[in-house]
């Protein structure tokens, strides 16, 4: 059967993996035509390295980037971590593919709709 | 007092750390195309007289970082002192076929397009170096780009303060309410920064922030 493969990767084992560990995954599997759906995404640094290693790798005529979109961050309400002056921000699902096979066609606070097509 | 000056002890160095206004560091940030380098240029010539680079409709007109040093911006009596950075745009993908299409040819679209990705990497690692962010966004666009939730989530993990230019009010078409509703916790100026329209609403805003 021919198809795209969609990987919905978990909140838990995203929290088990270093920030270079999940950019090299996203990379790797983007790179093999995959489409990723990540639970919980990615922190802001984490984004701005996906950015900065995905320009690294641009290739003309093989690779030129990455489609990627998540929920914009949201400020967590645990009152533990405001009083301890801890990060309170959350990242939220976050969808990313090559930038030759998917292509957002609308997005809001609370909807990402997409469209995914075969290499 | 007295005894100071008798001493003939300088102090001028101690009050020039004490009392020296500091310069904040702005970056210029935004998706390709946005008019940050349009509203650098209105900036720089507001207060120098100056400019900051050149402009094209093709994405990816600046491909390097550029740095003005001590720009005064004066508003409603106060002042800030500013070292401005003006980025290349912010992108996921670049694709030389993009620059083809608008007449260039299949070298220089590849040469531009090698550059291009250079100039993002050197926006991304600005980031780190900066005292706060100016975001300047499309208002004709759908304001929910990664580029701009990236910058703004930077932004508020760093607790820097961020202002949102929401350029580009001189076409029918835009909408700086949309930008509004999608990010409602920053201070967003409608602006033109071709016609300069509100810019002095910015330069307040701006004195405001990042003073």
């Amino acid at each position: 059967m021919n198809g795209i493969q969609l990987d919905l990767i978990s909140e838990d084992k995203l929290d088990g993996m270093t920030s270079m560990e999940k950019v090299r995954l996203i990379l790797d599997s983007v790179r093999n035509g995959r489409i990723l759906v990540l639970e919980r995404g990615l922190t802001p640094s984490e984004q701005t390295k996906l950015i900065e290693l995905t320009m690294t790798e641009i290739a003309q005529d093989d690779f030129s980037g990455i489609e990627i979109e998540s929920y914009p961050v949201k400020q967590s309400d645990n009152f533990l971590n405001k009083l301890l002056g801890k990060n309170s921000l959350k990242t939220r699902l976050t969808v990313i593919g090559p930038a030759t096979q998917l292509k957002t066609i609308k997005k809001d606070r609370d909807l990402i709709s997409a469209l995914v097509s075969t290499p | 007092m007295g005894i100071i000056k008798r001493l003939g002890i300088n102090f001028t160095w101690l009050k020039k750390i004490l009392f020296k206004k500091k310069t904040a560091r702005i970056g210029i940030y935004g998706p390709p195309n946005a008019g940050k380098t349009t509203l650098a240029n209105r900036i720089l010539r507001d207060w120098t007289g100056d400019a900051m680079g050149s402009v094209s409709n093709i994405p990816h007109e600046t491909r390097r970082a550029r740095r003005r040093e001590d720009v005064t911006i004066l508003s409603n009596g106060s002042s800030v002192v500013l070292d401005i950075i003006d980025t290349p745009g912010l992108a996921t993908k670049i694709d030389f076929h993009d620059f083809m299409a608008f007449g260039l040819s299949e070298e220089e679209s590849k040469r531009r397009a090698k550059e291009a990705t250079e100039g993002v990497i050197e926006a991304v690692k600005w980031l780190d170096e900066l005292d706060g962010v100016l975001l300047v966004m499309d208002a004709t666009e759908d304001p929910y780009t990664q580029v701009n939730v990236t910058v703004i989530g930077n932004m508020e993990a760093r607790k820097l303060p961020l202002l949102i230019a929401a350029n580009k009010v001189d076409l029918p078409n835009s909408s700086p309410s949309r930008i509004h509703s999608a990010f409602p916790q920053h201070p967003i100026v409608p602006i033109s920064a071709l016609e300069g329209q509100n810019i002095d609403l910015l330069y307040k805003e701006i004195a405001e922030h990042f003073g």
